[in-house]
């Protein structure tokens, strides 16, 4: 070591960057997914579908990493890349990120299956809210077909999503508890 | 970074979903009051991320087409069997060919039976449709060296044709078997029975005269037949239709209506009618 008797230059720097890392990781993950579901993959229905369980995922275990402003980005993000009217993806995404994390004290606690079956409940009623609000942007009613195939994709996609997500999780956990 | 109370900081962070919500509505009525925004950020986020999808294009066209494969691969092996299969069937009947071909050349030998030359033709091309005194007649291009007779016969790639009836230096013209004026003699593939094929200026020639108790069959093949001189035999020519009024017709194989190029057989045959009985037409300016 260089620097015997000195201090050390401010460890928390670099803690403060990986905590920096940790805490914009989960936004930028769902924003590189989105990105890649938007390409053309043939399914329009997929991008909404992999945003909404990452938000949800995230809102109920560990909401510092989702916060409301990064919600807010997430959505704008969806809305831009999706074509539906600019602002009911961040719309629905803040009600689903506003409710998880309200209810996170019970759901964070229960079994996966619970929690999955929850989510799914969390599909329909985002999809029916998007679809509310795209019947009142647009003044017509648009067929709700996407909407239930949206809401059934995004359900089916969860499981995988939870599976990775929750390994990411106990990993910043244990590199929390380790710091 | 401004260091804020902590009772204020929990406030605000409190308050942070409502804004934001607020704000979402907000964004919508933008979208909605102004459709150019929304477009010129689609536009910027698209540019944005076009050499992102570009560098991603060919991996993902890869597995796409891996995807798109897999059912193929499921049905190659049905496939192979039923091509196994095919084979088998096919190879039977080229057994069957090459035991009825030997069997010919040695009933051919016994018979003492001259075979036929067999005909040189030339091709040449279209150039132009109808005109003239026929209804159905084609004008082909025919090169200086290139000698062309009266009667000689025209096939395209898949049958018969029409027949030479004016030649000039650079052009002949080929009367078509669908023109009224055309009347060919023919030979029911099956039953050998002969009948005449008469030009109706429709697309499907009428089938006529043939003998009592012959009736031609839906779908038997016609071949030109060698009486009256006029033709060979033997020249495919089409196959037998009944039109709905129940009146034999002749779908022929050659395809009248797109003519390119034809072939001209010369089979030394002098024609029904001398070359020298048929008055030139006369011009149509002197009408």
């Amino acid at each position: 070591m260089a620097t015997v008797g000195r201090p050390e230059p401010s460890p928390s720097l670099l803690r403060r960057v990986e905590a920096l890392a940790r805490a914009l990781m989960p936004p930028l993950i769902a924003a590189l997914t989105m990105v890649v579901a938007a390409g053309p993959t043939g399914m329009p229905a997929l991008l909404p579908a992999v945003t909404l369980p990452q938000v949800v995922f995230w809102s109920i275990f560990r909401p510092g990493a989702m916060s409301p402003p990064a919600v807010f980005l997430v959505g704008l993000l969806l809305d831009l890349l999706s074509l539906a009217p600019l602002g009911t993806g961040v719309l629905t995404l803040l009600v689903a990120h506003g409710l998880a994390v309200s209810w996170r004290r019970f759901l964070a606690r229960q079994s996966f299956l619970a929690v999955w079956v929850v989510f799914c409940g969390f599909a329909l009623a985002t999809g029916a809210l998007g679809y509310v609000l795209n019947a009142a942007l647009s003044f017509t009613l648009p067929p709700p077909a996407p909407m239930l195939h949206q809401a059934a994709l995004a359900a089916g996609l969860y499981p995988a999503f939870a599976f990775v997500l929750g390994r990411l999780h106990r990993m910043m956990v244990r590199a929390e508890e380790a710091a | 970074m401004i260091r804020l109370s902590i009772p204020l900081r929990q406030a605000l962070s409190r308050l942070t979903l409502p804004v934001l919500i607020a704000a979402a509505f907000g964004t919508m009525l933008l979208g909605k009051a102004d459709a150019v925004i929304a477009e010129r950020a689609r536009t910027m986020l698209s540019d944005v991320l076009a050499p992102f999808y570009a560098a991603f294009a060919e991996p993902a066209r890869i597995v796409r087409d891996a995807v798109a494969e897999f059912p193929e691969l499921v049905s190659l092996r049905e496939e192979n069997a039923r091509l196994r299969e095919e084979n088998e069937r096919l190879r039977r009947w080229q057994a069957a060919a090459l035991a009825l071909e030997a069997e010919n050349a040695l009933l051919r030998r016994q018979l003492q039976f001259i075979p036929e030359a067999a005909p040189s033709f030339r091709t040449a091309r279209v150039i132009a449709d109808a005109g003239g005194v026929y209804a159905r007649a084609v004008l082909i291009a025919v090169p200086p060296e290139l000698q062309v007779r009266r009667g000689q016969i025209a096939l395209d790639e898949r049958g018969f044709a029409g027949r030479v009836t004016e030649v000039g230096n650079r052009s002949a013209r080929v009367l078509l078997a669908t023109d009224i004026n055309m009347r060919v003699p023919v030979t029911l593939e099956g039953s050998r029975a002969r009948a005449m094929m008469v030009g109706t200026n429709g697309p499907r020639p009428r089938l006529q005269f043939w003998a009592e108790g012959t009736r031609p069959v839906e779908g038997e093949r016609l071949v030109t037949s060698a009486e009256g001189i006029g033709f060979p035999a033997g020249l495919p020519v089409g196959v037998v239709r009944y039109s709905e009024s129940g009146a034999a017709e002749v779908e022929l194989f050659a395809r009248l209506d797109r003519l390119d190029l034809v072939r001209l057989f010369d089979f030394g045959l002098g024609g029904i009618l001398p070359p020298e009985a048929v008055a030139r037409p006369e011009p149509r300016g002197r009408r």
